[in-house]
This record gives C-alpha cells, structure tokens and sequence, in this order.
C-alpha cells in the first residue's frame, strides 16, 4: 500500500512524503528533499570565478584560475557527498526498533538503528529558529543510570 | 509480540531438516545456528548438543523444522516433520517451509499443546531475518555509549537485542566443528558448509609466533634491565635524560614493544587490537626510518649538511648581533635609556661571542656525529624526529638563555614595580591573609620608596623592550618544535591497523546493523535482511588511539598570556611527572 502527499519545508522547497505499509507490522516513511537548482550551481561557481578573474588581474598569476577551477570541482564534490541530502527513509519494524536512512545526493547511504528497548518516547518538539518557531519530529532514548531521555534524536532534517 | 526468526543465509539452500538454534525469550526471538540433515538419531542430536552446550554456555536446543521442497511434493515428509515435534519439544515449535524454484517462503510457530491436539494450537505472526552467519561471527559491536562504571565482560543474555544475537552466534564456534561433509553421526549445515577456509601462512605465523615472542621478550627484558641500571641515575645524566625527548621517545617504544611480545595472551578483543595497532605502528615507523635514511645516503645529505652547519648558526649568530647593534641604538623610534641599555648590549653580546666559540671548537666532530646521528634513523622516523627536535634546542640554547635573563629582569621589575605602587597609594599585600591590606608608612619609607618607584618606572621601556624581542624568538623556536612533536605524536598514536580492518573488512568492526526489506507478498512472512552497519572512521580512531607521551601543553590561552604579562617562565613542552615551575 503506498501513499504520497506533498508539503513544503521552511524555507520554501517542495518536500514529498511517501508512505509504505509491508505488513501489519512494518511501515516506511520516505522524505525527498528539493533538488539542486541550475540556477543557484550557476551563481556559486560564476561568483568564485569572477573573483578569482579579479585576482588573476591583480596577481598576474595563471596558477589562481587553475586553482578557482580545481575549488569548484573539489567543493561541488564535497557537497554532494557530504551536505546534500537526497531523501530519507524512516523505517518502522514491531518490537525491532526504528531505523533512519539518510541518502545524500552523490549516492552514499547513512544509516541509523535504534532497537526498540531503547526507545522512551517520540515526540514533536518545538524550536526557535530566526524569528519563526518550527516544528520537529523526535526520539527519546533511555538513558542506562537514570530513567530519563539523554539524547533526542531528530530523524527527519529541516 | 511478533516473533523473530532468524535465520542464516547460508542455510537457505540446504536439503530438508531440524533447525538447531537459541531462544531468546525475552526479545521472543530466535537465533538459528545450524541444519541439521537426515538421517539422524534423535538420542545422538541431544548428545552433541549437550556437548555444545557445556563447552560453550550457549542454551543451543532443537527449534523446529526447516523443509526444502525441492523434488516431488512430499506429505509424508510433512507429517515426519510434524512428528518431530513430538520428540524434541520446544515451545514454540518453528516450521520453515521453502517452496521449489521460487523465493516464497512461508513460515508458522505453534504452540504445543500435547500430543492429542494438532494444529489447534495459537499460532503467531513471524518474521524472518535473514543474517550472513560468517560476518556477525567475526564482529565486533561497539555500542554508542560505554558507561565507565559497567564492567566490558558484563554483557549476556541481559545485553540488548541485536547483542545477544551476536553474542550468540560468537559464542557457538563449537557446533561450528563439524560440517555435513563430515562422517559423524551427526550431518550439520553451517557457514563452514560453503568451504572451510583456512591459510597457510596464518597457521605457520601461529605456530611460530610462541618461540619467536618467547625470544624477543628475553632481549627487551635484558635491554630494559641495563637501562634501568643505578649508573643512569646519578643526577647529571638523569637531568639530560629527562630533558631530551629522545629518550623519552625511545622509552615509549621499549614499552611498546615489551607489551607486545609478552607471552600473555590478550584477554578480550580491545586489548588484541592495541597490540595489533602497536605492532603495525611500530613497522611502519622502522619502514619510513628506513626510507629516510637511505634517501640521505644516496644523495650525501650528511655531508652536505654537515657543511652547512657550521655557516648556518654563524649567520645567526651575525643576525642576532646586528639585532642588539639596533636595540642598543633607537630601535623603531623609541628613546631607550642609554646606560641600561649598553649594559645590556654588551652582555649578550660576549654570551654570542662564547656560542660562537663553541661552535667553532665542535666543528671537526659535526660530520661523525651527524652520521651516527643518521643511523639511528633505523630506529624509527620518530627517533629521528626527536633527535631533530633535541638538535634544534640545542642549537639555539642561547635564545633560550637570553630569554630567560630577559624574563627574570623582566619579572623582578614588575614585582618591584607593583610592590612599590602599593606602597605609594598607602598599601601593603598581607601575607597572614593574603590581601591587600592599609598601611601606614614612615616619611623616610614613602620618600624612598617613591623614588625607587619612579626609577623603575622610567627603565620600564628598555627592559620590556629586550624581553619582547627575545620572548617572540624563543616562541618562534618552541613553534617549531612543537610542530616536529606533534608529527611525533601522530605516527605514534594513529591505529593503522584498525583503520586498515576498517577499510578492507568492514563488518569486523561493527557500530549496528541495518535492516533491509526483502520482495513482500500477502500472506507470506516479512522477510528482512540484517547488515552490518561499519564503524564510521573517525570513532574508529576515537575508540582505537594509542595513549602517546602525552606532552601536550597544559596552559590555556588566558594563562599563557598572563604569563607572558607578567614575565614568568613558560615551558610549554613538560613531560608528565616533572616539577611545576
């Protein structure tokens, strides 16, 4: 059974929600975030490039544009790797535990599993951020000493 | 609760049999180790897995059927297979069906009532995860948050979910023995099944490994006994040792090396991996040593060098003096008191003469002992780096001098200084109490005293001004030597191997798993895939660091400039144990 539905995150981007129901007992959630836009790619590299044109003029240095172009290629990279998140996928199994996939947009996987035993409570928390107050999906773990939640884990990005 | 089968991808292509394994009842979930085939005995089941049993603390027992329609339809096997349950009872009694050809799987637990009821028992939703028996076997979990108080072999039946089922298949290498190919009474399927795996080379290295550790322990021993010897302990050679970094590089590694070739068997698998860290890290430091000393001799660095040497400190020597020729005159400016200041001068000026002196007198024996110098090079890159660092506090000794002349006139005059500013507002530091407390002073004692004061005030810029300009070279000097030790400190204490068991064997080191949805059909069980989720690199280095000199500098940033305000010594580089300043 799956079901989509469409909302828009905080700073405006089209966000999708997918919803899959494998059984009776285990249910996926899966969140794509908004695409890299052509136009924002082109304002960053054309700003490092023509700063770095205004450089060469000053230096008189070819090695400043080769080194500009290796920044783009290099930055671009990591940021894919590393920054932009494709989707994520909340994965939700009977007396397993909750599992969070996060895909970022060069392909790499990470993956989070919390077993059930573990889990206090999940809850909607409330943040302050610039001058709106936004709203967020959470996990309460257990903590071992004392029965109170130590760490809040977020499972879906803004 | 939704029960929890799971099951070993190795098995899903074995014939028809019992499925041998641990319940685990509080997690409801079963953790299948082994098939195992017909024909059997069922007395001789029971034995083997008492054996398994009592070698290996495991509640290994029967937990159901496990049928691979491969061949023609079979009733007859399905009845056999009900009847089992009569013989091997064990609630809930687990029936894993696999149907010819295609991936559908069906999968039912039942709860036997007796032998008068079939089927009319409760039965309850199962899941099926599916796990590579081989890889959680050989991991390592490495839980997020590790309480100091619990103790590491704490962990049992009690241990969280997913842990027991490692626990468990980690602690059942003794029905992993024997295989289905053997020729005891007793056909298994296991991971083994796929081809036993085993190398040469490991098992040579093992046998090998007790007399050659047995060897190497001895020699340490002796060369730690004669280090240890009373000659070294008489006071001035103590100091030197204390001071110079290469022997406390080279003490580390005698440590190092002593723990690893001690014949004491690891006792659980983070101490394995220290040694193994140790071991790799202490290669590759005698390799690059090695490489570093042949690129010397190949180009005939030593003499080179030897030649520049002496050159070398005499320009620094020419460069200092021409620094003092400035401070003597009007430096940037500045109007300097003119006795102090050629009282000043003029000192360290015959301390450059001496130096230069020294230098000249050691000139004929710089080649030799660059050389021996260069060979200890095989010792380590790390030995020679700190020789390069000891060389180098060496080398400028007298910046270090000049410092601290310029840092103890320095500091006296700003006692004197602060002291005496008490004095002239009418106050006195008490020492009972340690405050500032009013005092009333004689005519003669504030007459004095403000004189003094305004002398003080009035040299202020000359001294401060000599202090400055030999506190940044000494810094410029303890810069660079900080850099080399930080180098040292890296190769030190990165843990190559478990960075390298990272790269190349992931699931060894384990920071959880994942799950996967295998295809889903109503009506069939859900079916999931386990992987293991690996340790991201850097808590690999987190967990695994080797502990180094620890020589890091024990001063924040405030302290250090208060100190430097207030003209007290620094020693940024102390090892641990020596005296505070």
């Amino acid at each position: 059974m799956e079901d989509e539905q469409s909302f828009s995150d905080i700073y405006g981007g089209r966000l999708a929600l997918q919803r899959r129901c494998y059984s009776p007992s285990c249910l996926e959630f899966c969140l794509s975030c908004p695409r890299i836009t052509l136009r924002s790619l082109t304002a960053v590299t054309c700003t490092v490039w023509l700063a770095a044109y205004g450089l060469f003029t000053l230096c008189e240095n070819s090695m400043i544009l080769s080194a500009a172009i290796f920044i783009t290629l290099l930055g671009l990279l990591g940021y894919l790797h590393f920054v932009k998140i494709d989707h994520e996928t909340l994965l939700i199994i009977d007396s397993l535990g909750i599992q969070m996939t996060s895909s970022y947009a060069s392909g790499k996987e990470s993956t989070t599993f919390i077993e059930m035993g573990e889990v206090k409570d999940v809850v909607i928390n409330e943040a302050i951020y610039m001058q709106k107050v936004i709203y967020y999906l959470c996990i309460l773990l257990k903590d071992p000493v004392e029965p109170h939640g130590i760490s809040q884990v977020v499972p879906l990005f803004q | 609760m939704v029960l929890k089968a799971f099951f070993p991808t190795c098995c899903a292509s074995a014939d028809s049999g019992l499925l041998v394994g641990r319940w685990v009842p509080e997690q409801s979930s079963a953790v299948v180790l082994a098939v195992v085939h017909f024909p059997f005995i069922p007395i001789q089941v029971k034995e083997l897995l008492a054996q398994v049993q009592q070698a290996s603390q495991v509640g290994v027992t029967v937990l159901g059927t496990w049928c691979h329609r491969r061949q023609e339809p079979e009733e007859s096997l399905g009845h056999f297979l009900e009847g089992l349950g009569a013989i091997f009872s064990h609630k809930p009694w687990f029936q894993l069906c696999r149907e010819r050809g295609s991936k559908s799987w069906s999968c039912k637990a039942t709860h036997w009532q007796g032998p008068t009821s079939h089927a009319a028992s409760g039965e309850d939703q199962v899941m099926l995860i599916f796990y590579d028996q081989r890889k959680v076997l050989l991991s390592q979990l490495h839980p997020p948050a590790v309480l100091p108080d619990r103790q590491a072999g704490d962990t049992t039946a009690s241990a969280g979910g997913l842990a027991a089922v490692f626990d468990t298949v980690a602690r059942s290498e003794a029905l992993f023995q024997s295989d289905r190919f053997d020729e005891g009474p007793v056909r298994l399927s296991h991971w083994q099944s796929e081809g036993v795996e085993a190398s040469i080379l490991v098992e040579l290295a093992k046998w090998a490994a007790g007399p050659v550790c047995l060897l190497l322990a001895c020699l340490l021993s002796l060369v730690s006994a004669a280090s240890a010897c009373r000659v070294f302990k008489l006071w001035p050679l103590s100091f030197i040792w204390s001071k110079l970094s290469t022997c406390e590089q080279l003490r580390h590694r005698l440590e190092q090396l002593t723990l690893i070739f001690s014949t004491r068997k690891a006792k659980n698998p983070a101490q394995l991996m220290r040694k193994a860290n140790m071991l790799v890290s202490v290669l590759l430091d005698v390799a690059l040593g090695l490489m570093l000393l042949s690129w010397l001799h190949r180009k005939d660095l030593i003499g080179q060098l030897a030649d520049a040497l002496i050159p070398v400190a005499d320009h620094v020597a020419k460069e200092l003096q021409h620094l003092l020729q400035w401070l003597m005159g009007a430096p940037a400016g500045l109007k300097m008191n003119r006795a102090l200041d050629q009282v000043l001068g003029r000192f360290f000026l015959y301390h450059i003469h001496l130096w230069i002196s020294y230098i000249h007198l050691m000139s004929p024996f710089i080649e030799r002992i660059l050389w021996h110098v260069g060979l200890s090079a095989c010792l380590g890159l790390t030995v020679a780096l700190s020789i390069l660092s000891d060389i180098i506090a060496l080398l400028t000794f007298h910046i270090y001098c000049f410092y601290v002349y310029g840092a103890r006139l320095y500091c006296l005059k700003i006692h004197g200084l602060s002291s005496l500013w008490r004095l002239f507002r009418g106050k006195k530091w008490n020492v009972l109490r340690q405050r500032v407390d009013s005092c009333s002073y004689d005519l003669d004692q504030l007459f004095i005293g403000t004189l003094l004061f305004t002398i003080l005030v009035f040299l202020l810029p000359t001294t401060a001004l000599y202090y400055l300009v030999f506190t940044l070279l000494r810094l410029l000097v303890v810069t660079v030597q900080g850099l080399i030790h930080l180098l040292v400190d890296l190769i030190n204490s990165l843990p190559l191997y478990s960075l390298g068991l990272r790269l190349c064997r992931p699931y060894r080191l384990a920071a959880g798993v994942k799950f996967r949805v295998l295809e889903h059909e109503t009506g069939r069980p859900l079916r999931l895939l386990m992987q293991i989720n690996p340790l991201p690199y850097s808590r690999v280095v987190h967990t695994y660091r080797l502990p180094t000199c620890g020589c890091h500098p024990k001063h924040s940033w405030g302290s250090l400039c208060r100190k430097l305000f207030f003209g007290e010594l620094i020693y940024p580089w102390r090892q641990r144990g020596d005296k505070q300043d």
